[in-house]
């Protein structure tokens, strides 16, 4: 008689435990069959908020960005460059027409095939909301509109000087993270990006994430907040600091990039470790969907828009909503009481039913 | 074959004749006295179509940028003229330009008669043109756009009558770089692939005392009897490169010392593409290599010049330009300059002086001078003074327009005659206004720009120039119409001005707001809680040691500790 009971909870078990992955197998076959989610095409809005010589190294910052991300495969017309004031050209340079990232004038990345879409006084606060919300008079040419759609993956790079809960945009203005966090809202709701990543290169940069509440975004800052950002070495022809560090290790890491690789956004987050760096890189992935770990470096960085079926396959089955604390899987607890009941019944016999109903 | 022929000919009659466009390039090198050298592009870009034809659509593009023909089109735009230029060009030292320009951004327009919105036209085209080139050009409003009634004549054909159909503006700020380069060289017919746009690169010609790129539309005559109107298209690119900084202290001159590049072949969709050198000067004393039988000679900007040419169509002409060694004579002086400067002390007013020269002999004649001053520097006109040689010299022609705060800028445009070998200055004071918080610029303390001032005359020449029109003269020499066989058209631009407003201290909101909370929370919020604070009596918590003995003494019905 145990042995009987025994073998009906086992099997009992056995058929809870084994429905979930029937049902995995079936939303298989119905992702291979239609294209649900993920990005058809890739933006990129890359600004640079310091103006004077001495802050060279936030244009190099953007320009290294800009670089890897035309590099990676997305063309000029789908990338927004804003540098607020011009190094390539100062009467300063003693190189006029680069602007380079490394202390041995090694890598021009100003190069000889830039569009800057937004220049000087046109980079302020105002302009740069309008670009992301879409807000723009009806004059304005394409080159300088952001014309996304809800299935554009976007990377968002700003860099300049900044504090906790702000950034400085020429020395006049500042745009503080409820701003950033709303104007991100306002484009969910107007279903103006399917992923967003936002990078942020200043002193204090994990404050501009912290209030980010919008669905689909992934953050990275290059320090916490109370921490500054260091530049990273000073060049003596030019007579400045020439990038910072982070984005320096940023540029290094994005080098080994190509468009079939395979990287993931965690070898990103690992970029600059406080070794190298002194402060500590920050990173906000709460608000995505995905698992970083199956986030190509291309689905932003890049433009890489064929995708191998089992691939896409394996990323729908996968897409779970991540959430923070572990739930045990459908139909334990329920197999688990069912148990629990079943032995009851076993051993005190069916008359106590009554002390339950 | 023969059954597929009667095919082919059937679909090239169905297929529109396609209007016959035409492309040359050119490229002219003028050694300069200073040993720095000069090298000014032309592209020309000839089209019959007409874009402003009413229900017909111009379509099918194949040398004309579709960019600027749709810009064309949409606006109604008669002439276009729009230069970028970095650096200021020294009319003492290096002569007369081909084709002038002012540092900064300039773009003056020539609407059609059928436009009936000018302004919104022009304020939308700036804004177009500034996604094409990839400028700042929509800074260009009211407030800096001017109207100009006798200086900017149309240069291709029309009616040059009615100048409400005119605008102008210029940028004095506007930086050049290769984001302006790269747009400018996608718009030519084999980009920088192949011809005289190769040599285009950006570190080189940014590294340079002056350089200045233009595109210049406009109708012309195909023929003398202006039997067919044509669209040009030129594309000019000028730049001096110093003898000091590019050409390491040496005056010898190669193309790829220039450059840093050398040319390969010529652009397989133009028609000619030529090489010039300026040999003029002791052609015995500079070795010219490789050497070209081919010699011509033009007449320009009032004197002739001899000019070895090479034909990059032809295979043979391939090889490279090795080095120059030059000895210079005295070129002819130039014989109209012109400078400006600011003076006065302070923040609060100032004078501006244009000073012109006329270095000719014997010759006076009259210069046409247009100034177009921002609103914030509010001129007096009636401290306007004009003399030369000491003495009072009035203008035959004035026209002046006032600026309105915030909506014009002033125009003032005057007809002077300048006698023989002489200096005239024009002076006129003006108050520097204090403007609203938010229009100051980011960096106040730099100063604001002043845009340059432009002096247009027909210049008496030495030597008859030529005012029959034929097809195959040299581009630099036909660029501007001649009308008259003894005066040549110059163009003369000054500096631009920096000028420093009184700026406030942008601190003291801030500040403000500081003391004021400051005070109000230590006087006022000190007074509020003597006035309002209650005291209250309360016994300190005993410590634990003694709750746990009065506990006990509880338990046990003691009396409890105090």
């Amino acid at each position: 008689m145990d042995y009987y009971n025994l073998l009906t909870t086992c099997a009992f078990i056995h058929l809870l435990v084994s429905i979930p992955y029937a049902y995995s197998n079936y939303v298989e076959n119905k992702a291979g069959q239609f294209f649900s989610s993920g990005h058809t095409n890739n933006w990129a809005v890359l600004v640079c908020t310091s103006r004077f010589w001495f802050n060279y190294r936030h244009v190099a910052n953007t320009l290294s960005v800009y670089r890897s991300v035309k590099r990676l495969g997305i063309p000029d017309s789908h990338i927004v460059l804003m540098l607020a004031d011009d190094m390539a050209c100062n009467y300063r340079n003693p190189k006029p027409a680069t602007v380079f990232s490394h202390k041995n004038m090694e890598l021009n990345v100003y190069g000889d095939d830039v569009e800057v879409d937004y220049r000087g006084y046109e980079v302020t606060v105002e302009n740069f909301l309008r670009v992301l919300t879409g807000r723009l008079p009806p004059s304005t040419p394409r080159s300088k509109r952001l014309l996304s759609d809800d299935r554009s993956n976007i990377l968002i790079y700003l860099t300049g000087h900044g504090g906790n809960g702000f950034l400085k945009f020429q020395d006049s203005e500042e745009i503080s993270n409820m701003e950033l966090a709303d104007a991100f809202e306002q484009m969910w709701q107007k279903r103006r990006y399917n992923e967003l990543l936002f990078i942020i290169d200043t002193c204090q940069g994990a404050s501009m994430y912290e209030r980010f509440y919008s669905p689909n975004l992934m953050a990275l800052a290059s320090s916490q907040v109370g921490e500054d950002s260091l530049s990273h070495q000073p060049d003596l022809a030019i007579g400045v600091h020439l990038m910072d560090k982070y984005t320096f290790y940023l540029l290094e890491f994005l080098e080994e990039v190509h468009p079939a690789s395979q990287a993931n956004m965690n070898d990103l987050f690992k970029v600059c470790p406080q070794s190298q760096c002194v402060s500590t890189p920050g990173h906000r992935t709460d608000l995505f969907q995905r698992n970083p770990g199956s986030v190509l470096i291309t689905d932003f960085f890049g433009s890489v828009l064929l995708h191998d079926m089992k691939q896409l396959v394996a990323d729908v089955s996968s897409q779970k909503p991540k959430q923070k604390d572990w739930h045990p899987p459908d139909g334990f607890i329920l197999g688990l009481w069912t148990l629990i009941l079943l032995v009851f019944f076993q051993t005190y016999g069916i008359k106590h039913l009554k002390h339950i109903f | 074959l023969d059954s597929r022929l009667p095919l082919v000919i059937f679909l090239h009659a169905l297929t529109p004749a396609a209007a016959r466009d035409e492309f040359q390039e050119e490229l002219v090198i003028r050694p300069l006295h200073s040993g720095d050298i000069y090298a000014s592009f032309q592209f020309r870009t000839l089209w019959d179509t007409d874009f402003l034809q009413e229900g017909q659509k111009v379509s099918h593009y194949r040398l004309f940028p579709k960019s600027l023909g749709q810009v064309l089109s949409k606006f109604s735009v008669r002439e276009l003229h729009i230069s970028f230029s970095q650096g200021f060009w020294r009319t003492m030292q290096w002569g007369q330009p081909f084709i002038p320009s002012p540092p900064g951004a300039e773009l003056w327009v020539w609407f059609h008669d059928t436009v009936s919105d000018v302004d919104g036209n022009w304020k939308e085209l700036t804004n177009v043109l500034s996604g094409i080139f990839c400028a700042s050009l929509n800074f260009i409003d009211l407030t800096n756009t001017v109207q100009p009634s006798a200086s900017f004549k149309p240069l291709g054909l029309g009616n040059a009558t009615d100048h409400r159909f005119l605008r102008y503006a210029t940028l004095p700020r506007e930086i050049v770089c290769t984001e302006n380069l790269t747009p400018w060289k996608k718009l030519l017919p084999c980009g920088s692939k192949a011809g005289l746009a190769v040599l285009m690169k950006s570190e080189k010609l940014f590294h340079s005392s002056f350089h200045s790129q233009a595109v210049h539309i406009r109708p012309i005559c195909q023929d003398e009897q202006c039997s067919s109107k044509a669209w040009e298209l030129r594309q000019t690119l000028n730049v001096v490169f110093d003898l000091h900084t590019s050409g390491q202290g040496k005056k010898e001159w190669s193309l790829f010392k220039m450059f840093s590049r050398t040319l390969t072949e010529a652009c397989p969709l133009a028609s000619s593409s030529k090489v010039y050198v300026d040999i003029t000067d002791n052609p015995e004393l500079f070795e010219l290599s490789p050497a070209t039988p081919l010699l011509g000679q033009a007449v320009v900007l009032g004197d002739r010049r001899t000019y070895s040419v090479y034909d990059l169509s032809r295979a043979e002409t391939f090889g490279q330009l090795r080095s120059f060694n030059l000895l210079l004579r005295d070129m002819l002086r130039p014989l109209l300059h012109a400078e400006r400067y600011v003076a006065g002390f302070g923040l609060q007013t100032g004078e501006i002086h244009t000073v012109i020269y006329n270095n000719h002999p014997y010759r006076a004649f009259p210069v046409l001078l247009m100034d177009s001053v921002p609103w914030y520097l509010q001129l007096y006109i009636h401290t306007l003074t004009v003399t030369s040689k000491s003495r009072d010299n009035k203008p035959s022609y004035i026209h002046y327009q006032p600026a309105k705060d915030r909506h014009r800028p002033h125009l003032l445009e005057m007809l002077i005659q300048l006698p023989p070998h002489s200096m005239t200055e024009v002076t006129v004071q003006f108050e520097r206004a204090l403007l609203k918080w938010t229009e100051y610029t980011p960096d106040p303390n730099h100063g604001f720009y002043v845009g340059s001032s432009v002096v247009s005359a027909l210049v008496p020449s030495m030597v008859a120039m030529r005012t029959n029109f034929t097809q195959d003269q040299p581009l630099f020499s036909s660029f501007v119409p001649v009308k008259e066989e003894s005066s040549y058209f110059v163009r003369v631009y000054t500096e631009p001005l920096l000028v420093n407003l009184p700026t406030p201290d942008f601190s003291m909101p801030y500040n403000v707001i500081c003391l004021t909370c400051t005070v109000v929370a230590v006087g006022y919020g000190s007074f509020y809680n003597l006035l309002t604070r209650t005291f209250q009596v309360d016994e300190p918590s005993p410590p634990l040691s003694k709750r746990l003995a009065n506990l006990i003494r509880r338990i046990r019905g003691v009396p409890l500790l105090t």
